[in-house]
């Protein structure tokens, strides 16, 4: 055991540093070091800038485009980005459906769709959830019934993030008789967005943002060639699928940047004469949150190592999406208990990508409030953390 | 970056564990603490034989390596069956010191024994007014002539009782709280006006109140620098806290585990408890703060072996959520199993109090958390 990096790994490292540092345009790394948004064409620019350096598809394998990163690796590059405020890569395409593509798809949806995943000419997104089938996925009612060479999709998916930037949407959708519950009725679809009969309407979150979608669908025709894998076989890839989500779920080196960054902020803030980090009630919560983001960081760290192994990231994975999503969740707690009384202004032009002017209160105040509603869903999303729970106990515990 | 075990430390790991889950039941155990010794001569000499008492010291010394990892792996398996023998107290901790501080004439008077299971030993360091300050010592040592005589009292001293020689920390100069003026001694435990009270710790293990009246000692009992033995003494005991975080994994790995199975085979209301979602994820989270343990056990070992000046801090933080998770695991392991997990005749009980005890010796969670801020 040891935790050194090897000479190779800090040439690497000095290389992604370089490359941020030449390729990350400050305008992007500014916005994502505030914690807000970037415009579409701004997300597609940069992963473009990563597919041409090679580095897009950081999880898959060679031979497809991946860049066969050991586990290290991918550490370096997600603690290096996170630090430097490159934009998250927008996972649907890139992390979620190619996958299930590239595992379970015949070679001509392969070649049809992961060279425009990985060079990000199409926008991806996710079609799992519906309004009656949330924590209980497998109950979902979208139907795709054999008409010919096509099926015929109805029915209504919602929480599709940036449903409103998709130009295809990977669905679940049943297969089988309607009234089954039964997970083998269910059939995995990729959908062009363009369909007629596809309508997209806004929810907006806490925020007052609109980050999110309903997906309704009136008689989509969609081509059987666009069913990966076999009818029936739906829930068996997303849920191989929603394993690999879960270990980047945990965003430890995003917390990271994250909490060193409120450090920093509750030393300039005042509080009674002092600053806030000599506050030895809110320096207390730092210290634990701290602690509790090292044993996650570690916890990463062996699951990667395991993965490296040959195992695949297993039923322990559920570990890093619930402490991984109540960690960051408690540091967006600690950014509004430090903003104090500027938790409350909700100037909602200043979170817009063109705004220019001078924000209401100190650093990160003025986002605090919103993203702490926001990030609510974190414990909600990909597996409600009591679903995790579940997992564990019949997975890992066998109860 | 690397999770592995060595070769050698994966054979080591197999041979406690094989030792622990043959030789050391709760049946066997609980013969044990009855003794007057409070452990088994007979394993001690066992552990000698098999080389362990050697993992902790460097091979100059004559020891396997010393790796804080190798000491992680062996702890961690005598966690899991809470083994009395005083492995830490001897060996990790007066041995560790006399390794880190001896010159060669002691280190081979004292380490040989030690290591070839013949001698005991003991740090007797705590003291009633310091809580976890090391640097608070109030046991003095004045010189008269070439010796020096000692008085004082030290409290809570882990296997004082059995151990032939005791390293002692003294102040030689200074104020009782000065991080300067402290030394250490090695005492015989029979000299005139050592008094050792000896008593039974409530995890099943055997500990000293131990005064000093008037005890001369001579001068070649100094350990390294007169005045100066604070930062090996933090040092050591640095490596002690490992220790017990190693042992506390270890044995939280086997409560959740005993605890899960319990309830897969206790019945209440026609069911297996196990059926129950209010404990499911009770158990769940058991599971979980066990896997989070274990991580940060894994990283400060590493960190004490990279020995780049985050040790302490490592060390600080490991301990505390160590013992956070051992409070949790150890509470609700009893809880799930109900009436007879306060009672005496399961083994819950038992790993319940060793999971507590270990949060309280060589700083709480609070102190930890303070010195980490530090």
């Amino acid at each position: 055991m040891n935790i050194d990096l090897s000479p190779a790994e800090l040439d690497f490292q000095a290389q992604v540093r370089q490359f941020l540092e030449e390729k990350l345009p400050s305008h992007y790394s500014d916005r994502v070091l505030k914690g807000l948004y970037l415009k579409k064409e701004e997300y597609i620019d940069w992963q473009k800038t990563l597919y041409q350096q090679g580095w897009a598809a950081t999880n898959w394998p060679v031979e497809h485009g991946g860049t066969g990163w050991t586990p290290t690796q991918k550490y370096i590059w997600a603690n290096e980005c996170a630090e430097a405020g490159a934009p998250d890569v927008i996972p649907f395409g890139m992390k979620m459906v190619a996958p299930v593509i590239y595992t379970y798809g015949n070679d001509e949806q392969k070649e049809r769709f992961l060279p425009d995943i990985l060079a990000s000419n199409v926008w991806w997104c996710q079609g799992y959830s519906e309004p009656n089938a949330g924590s209980d996925l497998a109950s979902l009612k979208t139907t795709a019934v054999r008409d010919g060479d096509d099926y015929l999709v109805n029915g209504t998916k919602t929480w599709t993030t940036l449903g409103h930037y998709g130009d295809w949407i990977f669905c679940l959708v049943r297969t089988g008789r309607p009234e089954e519950k039964n997970q083998e009725a269910i059939s995995f679809l990729l959908i062009d967005m363009t369909t007629p009969g596809i309508t997209v309407s806004p929810i907006i979150t806490l925020d007052g943002h609109r980050e999110v979608n309903e997906v309704h669908f009136d008689n989509v025709r969609v081509p059987v060639a666009n069913r990966v894998g076999e009818e029936g076989g739906g829930w068996t890839y997303a849920k191989v699928l929603l394993t690999h989500e879960r270990t980047g779920i945990a965003r430890v080196a995003n917390s990271k940047r994250s909490l060193r960054q409120l450090k920093k902020l509750a030393a300039e803030t005042g509080d009674g004469g002092a600053t806030l980090m000599e506050n030895p009630s809110f320096a207390q919560k730092i210290t634990e949150v701290e602690f509790d983001l090292m044993a996650l960081e570690y916890t990463e760290l062996r699951t990667l190592a395991a993965v490296s192994t040959g195992k695949a990231p297993g039923p322990e994975s559920s570990i890093l999406k619930i402490k991984g999503t109540e960690v960051a969740q408690a540091i967006d707690e600690l950014y509004v208990e430090m903003a104090g009384y500027y938790s409350l202004p909700f100037v909602k032009e200043q979170f817009e990508p063109d705004f220019a002017g001078e924000p209401v209160g100190p650093g990160m105040a003025a986002d605090s409030a919103p993203h702490y509603f926001n990030n609510r869903k974190a414990s909600i999303y990909g597996g409600s953390n009591e679903i995790q729970k579940n997992i564990i106990c019949k997975a890992v515990l066998g109860l | 970056m690397d999770f592995s075990y060595s070769e050698e430390q994966q054979m080591l790991q197999d041979s406690i564990s094989k030792f622990v889950a043959q030789d050391y039941d709760f049946d066997t155990r609980k013969k044990i603490i009855q003794t007057p010794e409070g452990f088994s001569t007979e394993n001690w000499k066992l552990f000698a034989d098999l080389g362990w008492l050697m993992v902790p010291f460097g091979e100059a010394d004559g020891g396997l390596g010393g790796s804080a990892t190798d000491l992680m792996v062996v702890m961690e398996e005598l966690g899991k069956g809470i083994v009395v023998e005083p492995y830490l107290a001897c060996v990790v901790m007066a041995g560790g010191l006399v390794a880190e501080l001896g010159s060669e004439q002691q280190k081979q008077e004292i380490l040989g024994p030690v290591m070839a299971g013949e001698r005991q030993l003991a740090f007797a360091f705590a003291e009633a007014q310091g809580r976890y300050n090391l640097a608070d010592v109030g046991v003095r040592a004045q010189q008269q002539g070439d010796d020096w005589i000692v008085d004082g009292h030290k409290a809570v001293v882990l296997n004082g009782e059995a151990a032939e020689q005791l390293v002692v920390s003294v102040r030689t100069a200074g104020d009782r709280t000065d991080a300067a003026g402290i030394s250490l001694l090695v005492i015989d435990a029979g000299a005139p006006g050592v008094t050792r009270k000896g008593y039974q710790t409530v995890d099943g293990q055997r500990a000293a109140e131990v005064t000093f009246d008037r005890v001369t000692v001579p001068a070649g009992a100094v350990l390294g620098p007169v005045d100066q033995a604070l930062p090996a003494i933090e040092k050591v005991i640095d490596r002690a806290t490992l220790a017990v975080c190693a042992e506390a994994v270890g044995a939280m790995e086997v409560t959740y585990k005993k605890t899960v199975e319990y309830t897969k085979t206790r019945k209440q209301f026609g069911v297996p408890l196990a059926k129950f979602q209010a404990l499911q994820h009770r158990m769940a989270e058991m599971f979980m703060e066990y896997e989070l343990a274990r991580s940060m056990l894994l990283m400060a070992a590493m960190q004490l072996d990279a020995s780049d000046g985050l040790a302490p801090k490592a060390v600080s933080a490991a301990k505390n959520r160590i013992g956070k998770a051992a409070r949790l695991i150890g509470q609700e392991a009893v809880q799930l199993h109900g009436g007879i997990g306060v009672t005496e005749e399961l083994d819950i009980g038992h790993y319940f109090k060793r999971l507590t005890t270990i949060q309280f010796i060589f700083g709480s969670g609070d102190y930890h958390l303070q010195r980490y801020q530090q």
